[in-house]
């Protein structure tokens, strides 16, 4: 997070940073329910959303409780999106296979990526590796956003492809995009 | 046993049973999301219905599928029926419910006790959980046993006017589902989707 706010910081003023970018493409692609389980390195974009009155946003116990609400919502005609990281992704296996893509529902995710890049938890390195090893096995869009200037067209490209294919997307934010979470010790 | 559990003090019922009263109740366009295994054939059988959602999978998620629909069309009220092995995967959701607090959610657990499509064995709270408890130490405050099929039956009726999500317990037998729902995901969402009015008929 501390690398995050020097970079952004290091930025000239009228560059926008990455979560400003999330929650605008969100707003324009009209995504007004975010459940979300957080992470630190969320903690900006969960609270600006919760700060908007455009977003109804709220956490969820676990990940799989998000995918089943933004599924139901889709269904009914209100779109939204889920925010989550790696370890909480590594939940979903059952609810995608089984909920997001045989039913066709664009179940559009952001994951904040732990476990690579100076992780210096064993597990979450671990855990980190069998994400990609699941999208690819369920042939699942995913993107891993590392370069800001290309992240606006990532998520807003995703998020329309998923409406309108009907399928799930991954975006995957790597600690080159966000700074990640630093080394604690 | 815990002879002072409200639940043992409750009539054992049928679920397809109960499932047909709520869907003979039902005049305004309702959507129904029927959990995973028994309870969806259950509704399956009870007639189909285009404002209803058949899960084929993601046992637990029923609840929150509900709560999706309850919070993107607040004027239309939801009814969920989850059976108690399901719920036991997703008690965090009756939190998350509790706090949104959508005023047209219903949910109705199915609680017969055991993992019945499985081959019968005992849910890991049979002998000691009360889900209506649960439900209420949750945040649920609008949650009862249903003492008999008149009982639900009211129960039902009044959810419909209540200012709160309501969840209603029912024990039921360990009879299997009475239908098998035919089992095409992407019909079923998209009769869901017509049925909760955001498609255009084909």
């Amino acid at each position: 997070m501390a690398v995050a706010e020097t970079q952004s910081a290091s930025q000239s003023s009228q560059e926008k940073s990455w979560h400003e970018m999330a929650l605008q493409a969100l707003k324009r692609n009209d995504i007004r329910l975010v459940p979300y389980v957080p992470d630190r390195i969320l903690t900006t974009l969960i609270r600006n959303i919760h700060a908007d009155p455009f977003f109804t946003t709220f956490p969820t116990a676990r990940e799989e409780e998000a995918v089943g609400i933004v599924a139901g919502a889709w269904m009914a005609g209100m779109r939204g999106a889920v925010l989550m990281q790696t370890s909480g992704f590594a939940t979903l296996a059952n609810v995608l296979a089984s909920l997001a893509i045989p039913y066709q529902i664009p179940l559009i995710m952001f994951v904040t990526e732990r476990g690579t890049l100076g992780e210096f938890n064993y597990g979450q390195s671990l855990v980190c590796r069998t994400m990609r090893p699941v999208l690819d096995s369920l042939a699942m869009e995913h993107h891993t956003a590392t370069r800001l200037e290309e992240f606006e067209f990532i998520v807003d490209r995703s998020i329309k492809q998923a409406v309108t294919t009907q399928a799930p997307v991954a975006l995957i934010l790597s600690p080159l995009l966000t700074g990640g979470k630093a080394f604690d010790k | 046993m815990n002879n002072d559990n409200p639940a043992r003090n409750t009539k054992v019922m049928n679920r397809f049973d109960l499932t047909s009263r709520l869907v003979a109740k039902l005049k305004h366009e309702e959507a129904v999301i029927g959990g995973i295994g028994n309870t969806n054939f259950d509704l399956w059988a009870a007639g189909h219905r285009p404002q209803n959602f058949y899960m084929l999978g993601s046992m637990g998620l029923a609840f929150p599928i509900a709560l999706g629909v309850a919070l993107a069309q607040p004027e239309r009220r939801v009814f969920a029926l989850e059976g108690d092995g399901s719920l036991l995967m997703q008690l965090g959701s009756l939190s998350t419910i509790a706090t949104l607090a959508p005023k047209n959610l219903t949910m109705v657990v199915m609680d017969n006790g055991i993992y019945q499509i499985t081959g019968a064995q005992p849910t890991p709270g049979s002998a000691v959980a009360d889900i209506v408890a649960i439900a209420i130490a949750s945040g649920l405050s609008n949650s009862t046993w249903a003492a008999d099929e008149d009982d639900f039956e009211r129960l039902i009726g009044q959810s419909m006017s209540t200012a709160g999500p309501t969840l209603i317990g029912v024990r039921i037998d360990d009879k299997p589902g009475t239908g098998t729902t035919r089992r095409d995901p992407v019909q079923i969402r998209e009769r869901f989707m017509h049925g909760m009015g955001v498609r255009e008929p084909l």
